[in-house]
């Protein structure tokens, strides 16, 4: 009976629609509540309250909806299903998975069909890791459920109190089936659902010292992200945000994915649905989709869910994380969210900012990257997320708010430059403007894993770059014969830098991926040629003799070659040789 | 259906009525005139105070003492086989004489968006003749590719030329083009359909045009009806469409007109803050369905205002579209027909649809080598205008007169010259040859013993 009267107390009635933003009158309402709007019962999301008016975010598309049609208030917050059966999935910015919907209804996608973010029939084999008398804290692990070649580690949530376990069962369940009863009567099944907005609890967070290994050059080479970091990737359009994403997504060592195509294009989610299954974890050497989850909530589709999905997506990484694991999670494009705040908020004729972006822009990019990190989990375990915004600012302009804020906050800065991308040099990361602020923390795993003279070659290659973007100047000025000898030499070194290690070609079967061992050889041989060529210099060869070493032309193709070794070797040695002639002519 | 007399203000292309009934949000409106004339309209927004609607036509004519009659259903566009061949208006009436379309189906102009799950992979490699298309910035199924102009550069002649030639080797597929004008002037729209119809592509097009003197307003949604159009003969009927919009940068301007009209807070340059949305809402129907026939593959056309790709409108294009060929003036003035600069020009689409099993297995390296070779070549023009060519190193010497052959033999074609994707590609191995061949290391050597003119003709000779 009382239930009843709240849930009345709970209608409102539709007052005004304006594109995604509508109001609703005599609603009681909380900041947050998810709402359902007019007949067909659309969701939404109250985003502010004056007075008697309550103003909705709504999910979908609002065409044919009237004044003096329902609202009806859920009492909960925007939240997603958490459990079994979230990898392989592709979702929009709400959670519904868009295999479901295809199948609800058709190839487009309509409105009022709402989906559950799990499947709530499948049944998973469920292996307790808790006895009957095991008192287990908040995030506690239970058991587990092989989801895909990746165990899924079933927890107590995380905003419940400790307690002791009365029955665990094992066996096939569904997500909804208890399957852990505590002693104080507390029953709970496998799902959990979790508020998108909040941050799921931690016990401690840590400083990162590891680096997420990408296979790419010039991020893991120059300028690497640790686990649990930040990194933004500017650009203007076709520079290579998506790319560059795309391939930490394949081969970075994360243990789980999280892509989010947010306010992207349609095209692009499909290229990742069609290649990851039949791409390999180059650890695992399991198929890549495995280990995903996509979040698909496209330019055209309703920009109140773009806004949410950058939140949906963050929230399914914590839940990784809580169990143990090593989270990437790829956002293409932030400017896209910031552009749906902006969208929203000037529907709600709020004051606007910089460039029309509410005055909040800043404080919610930094609680979205504050989401990062790595971390000690409720369960002891360590976990973290990393963190990966592509920034999209209009005209190619990084002065712009979002990319500004964003600057502000993460600790990695990849710079696109639309004059490499121009030219085909691929990543398009300008070398001179980017920088990683965890190239001290991340010092001793480099010095340990890869060599202990890798830091001192990744600056000396720093150092020839700089050293070059100088003397270009005064190319441009006079021509390079002008240059004294060393100089045409280190003009030489560079260009072997640019060339063969930072040119990455990510469509390159082999060359797509390049592990940490074969980045330093690479490095280490172009160094052997510099040393070579620097003391041939000074012993009388001229730079132009120095130029017509063959050895130096055959180690670009290093890059296409799998096994690299003997051929290495084989141009390393010619390349001696070949410096030996020419001193002992000089 | 009730007719309200109770408009309060007309400002610009909106018309605000009180007192009526609950309203739907994007409901067709009509509002009859004095003289029986009916005008349409869109609501925008709606409350039980006020209504507020966009008319897409002039409001010449409109009064406080016009009726308006709300239809309770958002706009739809009649569709059917019988469009092929045939003129409409920019608001999809015919104006070619003809009989009035006989609907198999009225569909909703707005177009939901493809799932992106349900989207088939483009990956069908168009062969459009040109060889800084086909050859450096392929052209796939499915994709959307603009064209990024100014004032005054043959544009048309590309997209006309591109619109002529393109097939897909060795398909038979039925095709059909769909030609949307959006307030290009008479004689534009003129020279489009001389074309079409020396060529005989009319019959297989459906022409929608809103010329520079019919009202701005319009323009918002003959895009709309030309893609409902596209997507009905693509994805109900199976044809394989090219959808080519012209000038979008008129599209824009409209969308601008009515932001200013209802005092929104404007975004860039005084475009809406929602316009990247609302341009994503016309570009990304394009694409192809898993299971479906037919695809739909858009070339809009836009003039870059002050040739400034940086410009809000270029710029969140290029945000959303598959790439984009951008026409250069410097070419123009230097006599160069198709005059396209290939270096801000890009097919993202590209890698999927070349390669062997589409084109041939060089198609990527000689490509990103031409690239690398003209971009490095176009910048020593700029020094050796300081320092003269005689300060240039040999290597830096035979890459400036790369850049020029590059443009003079690659770049360079005839209006009607259509080139197969081998005479492009071979075209490409013969200019490359001009280069040490130690110079060109970004293809692997296996490709160069096969395809460089070097090596082929030594492995005639044995
Ligand atoms: N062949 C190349 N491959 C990769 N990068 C290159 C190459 N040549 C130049 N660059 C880099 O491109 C960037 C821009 O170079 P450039 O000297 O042409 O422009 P700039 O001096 O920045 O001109 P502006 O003042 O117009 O910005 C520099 O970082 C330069 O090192
Ligand atoms: N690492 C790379 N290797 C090869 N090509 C690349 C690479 N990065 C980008 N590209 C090229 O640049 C194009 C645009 O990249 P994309 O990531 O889509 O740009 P953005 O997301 O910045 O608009 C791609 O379609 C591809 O042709
Ligand atoms: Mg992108
Ligand atoms: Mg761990």
């Amino acid at each position: 009976m009382k239930t009843e009267k709240t849930k009345e107390a709970k209608k409102g009635v539709l007052k005004r629609i304006a594109g995604p933003v509508v109001t609703a009158v005599n609603l009681d309402a909380h900041m947050y509540d998810v709402v359902k709007v007019g007949n067909e019962a659309l969701m939404g999301e109250v985003i502010k309250i004056q007075g008697n008016n309550t103003i909705i975010q709504v999910y979908e598309d609002t065409s044919g909806i009237r004044p003096g049609e329902p609202v009806i208030n859920t009492g909960l917050s925007l939240s997603v299903e958490l459990g079994p059966g979230l990898l392989t999935s592709i979702y929009d910015g709400i959670q519904r998975p868009l295999a479901v919907l295809v199948e609800k209804m058709g190839n487009f996608i309509e409105r009022g069909v709402s989906a559950p973010g799990l499947s709530h029939t499948k049944k998973w084999t469920f292996k307790p890791l808790v006895k009957a008398g095991d008192k287990v804290e908040p995030g506690a692990i239970l058991g587990e459920v092989q989801e895909t070649n990746i165990v899924h580690r079933v927890m107590l949530p995380p905003n419940v109190k400790a307690g002791v376990v009365k029955t665990i069962r094992s066996g096939d369940f569904t997500v909804d089936e208890i399957i852990c009863t505590l002693e104080d009567g507390r029953e709970y099944p496998m799902i959990q659902r979790w508020p998108v907005r909040v941050p799921r609890p931690v016990r401690e967070k840590k400083n990162p010292t590891i680096p997420l290994i990408t296979g790419q050059r010039i991020l893991d080479g120059l300028f690497p992200i640790a686990k649990g970091g930040t990194a933004a990737i500017p650009g203007p359009f076709g520079s290579g945000k998506t790319v560059t994403q795309q391939q930490l997504a394949k081969w970075s060592d994360a243990e789980i994915v999280v892509y989010i195509g947010c306010g992207e294009r349609g095209n692009e989610m499909t290229e990742v649905l069609t290649e990851f299954p039949h791409l390999e974890d180059p650890k695992s050497g399991k198929p890549l989709m495995e280990r995903t989850v996509l979040i698909a909530n496209t330019s055209n589709m309703p920009v109140a869910a773009r806004e949410a999905s950058v939140y949906t997506g963050i929230t399914i990484a914590e839940y990784f994380r809580d169990m143990g694991y090593d989270v990437s999670l790829m956002a293409d494009s932030t400017s896209r969210w910031a552009e749906a705040m902006r969208e929203i908020s000037s529907r709600l004729e709020e004051m606007p900012g910089e460039e029309g972006y509410p005055a909040y822009l800043a404080a919610r990019l930094s609680e979205f990257y504050e989401r990062a990190g790595l971390v000690e989990t409720l369960n002891g375990a360590a976990g973290s997320v990393s963190v990966i915004g592509a920034v999209s600012p209009p005209g190619g302009d990084f002065s712009e708010p979002v990319t500004q804020n964003t600057l502000r906050i993460v600790k990695v800065f990849w710079a696109l430059d639309a004059k490499l991308s121009q030219r085909r040099h691929f990543p398009a990361i300008n070398w001179l403007n980017s920088y990683s602020l965890y190239l001290d923390a991340l010092h001793d795993w480099y010095d340990k894993e890869v060599s202990p003279d890798w830091n001192k070659i990744r600056s000396w290659a720093m150092e020839i770059l700089q050293k070059e973007a100088e003397l270009q100047e005064i190319v441009q000025l006079v021509g390079s014969d002008a240059l004294p000898e060393s100089e045409q030499v280190t003009i030489e070194v560079a260009r072997m830098i640019r060339e063969i290690f930072l040119q990455q070609n990510a469509y390159d079967a082999v060359d797509t991926f390049c592990d940490m061992k074969k980045q330093y050889d690479m490095m280490k041989a172009i160094k052997l040629f510099a040393d070579l060529a620097y003391s041939a210099q000074l012993a009388g060869v001229s730079p132009t003799q120095i130029n017509t070493i063959k050895a130096k032309n055959e180690l670009p193709q290093i890059k296409f070659i799998k096994d690299y070794k003997p051929e290495l070797a084989k141009i390393e040695k010619e390349m001696d040789a070949e410096f030996n002639t020419l001193r002992s002519a000089a | 259906m009730k007719e309200y007399r109770t408009i309060t203000k007309i400002a610009g292309p909106l018309v605000f009525v009180e007192k009526t009934e609950p309203i739907a949000y994007g409901e067709l409106v009509n509002i009859v005139l004095s003289d029986g004339t009916i005008k349409r309209g869109q609501v925008l927004d709606t409350s039980d105070e006020l209504v507020v609607v966009q008319i897409f036509e002039t409001t010449t004519g409109i009064g406080r003492d016009s009726g308006v009659r709300f239809t309770g259903e958002t706009i739809k566009m009649p569709v059917g086989r019988e469009m092929l061949g045939r003129i409409l208006s920019g608001g999809g009436k015919p104006i070619d004489g003809g009989p009035e379309i006989v609907p198999e189906k009225r569909l909703d102009i707005t177009g939901a968006a493809i799932n992106p799950y349900a989207r088939g992979m483009p990956a069908d490699f168009i062969q459009t003749g040109i060889s800084t298309i086909d050859g450096t910035n392929t052209l796939v199924r499915g994709q959307k590719l603009p064209i990024f102009s100014g004032a005054g550069l043959p544009h048309n002649n590309v997209a006309l030329q591109i619109a002529r030639q393109a097939k897909v080797p060795g398909s038979t597929e039925s095709f059909a083009v769909v030609f949307a004008a959006m307030g290009i002037t008479k004689e534009e729209a003129n020279y489009f359909m001389a074309d079409f119809e020396r060529t005989g592509a009319l019959e297989r097009a459906v022409v929608f045009l809103n010329l520079a003197d019919d009202p701005a307003v319009e323009r918002i949604i003959t895009p709309r009806l030309a893609l409902t159009t596209a997507e009905y003969l693509a994805f109900e009927l199976g044809m394989h469409v090219l959808v080519i919009l012209t000038d979008m940068t008129n599209y824009c301007e409209a969308l601008r007109q009515i932001g200013a009209a209802r005092e929104e807070v404007p975004g860039r340059r005084g475009y809406p803050g929602y316009m990247y949305t609302d341009l994503a809402c016309i570009y990304e129907r394009a694409g192809m369905i898993k299971g479906l026939k037919g695809s739909v593959t858009q070339i809009p056309i836009l003039t870059m205002p002050g040739d400034d790709i940086t410009h809000p409108i270029p710029d969140l294009t290029g945000y959303i579209t598959e790439g984009q060929i951008v026409i250069s003036r410097e070419l123009h003035r230097k006599g160069i027909y198709p005059p396209i600069n290939v270096l801000p020009s890009l097919s993202r689409l590209m890698n999927l649809g070349i390669g062997k099993g589409h084109t041939r297995e060089d198609h990527k390296k000689v490509s990103d080598q031409m690239y690398a070779g003209y971009a490095e070549g176009n910048d020593l023009r700029g020094l050796v205008a300081i320092v003269g060519k005689d300060a240039l190193s040999e290597r830096d010497r035979l890459l400036l007169e790369f850049a020029d052959l590059f443009e003079n033999r690659f770049v360079r074609q005839g209006y009607d010259e259509d080139r197969t994707i081998e005479d492009t590609l071979n075209l490409g191995w013969d200019l490359l040859a001009t280069l040490p061949v130690e110079q060109l290391t970004r293809i692997d050597r296996d490709l160069i013993n096969k395809y460089h003119p070097k090596f082929r003709a030594g492995a005639k000779k044995e």
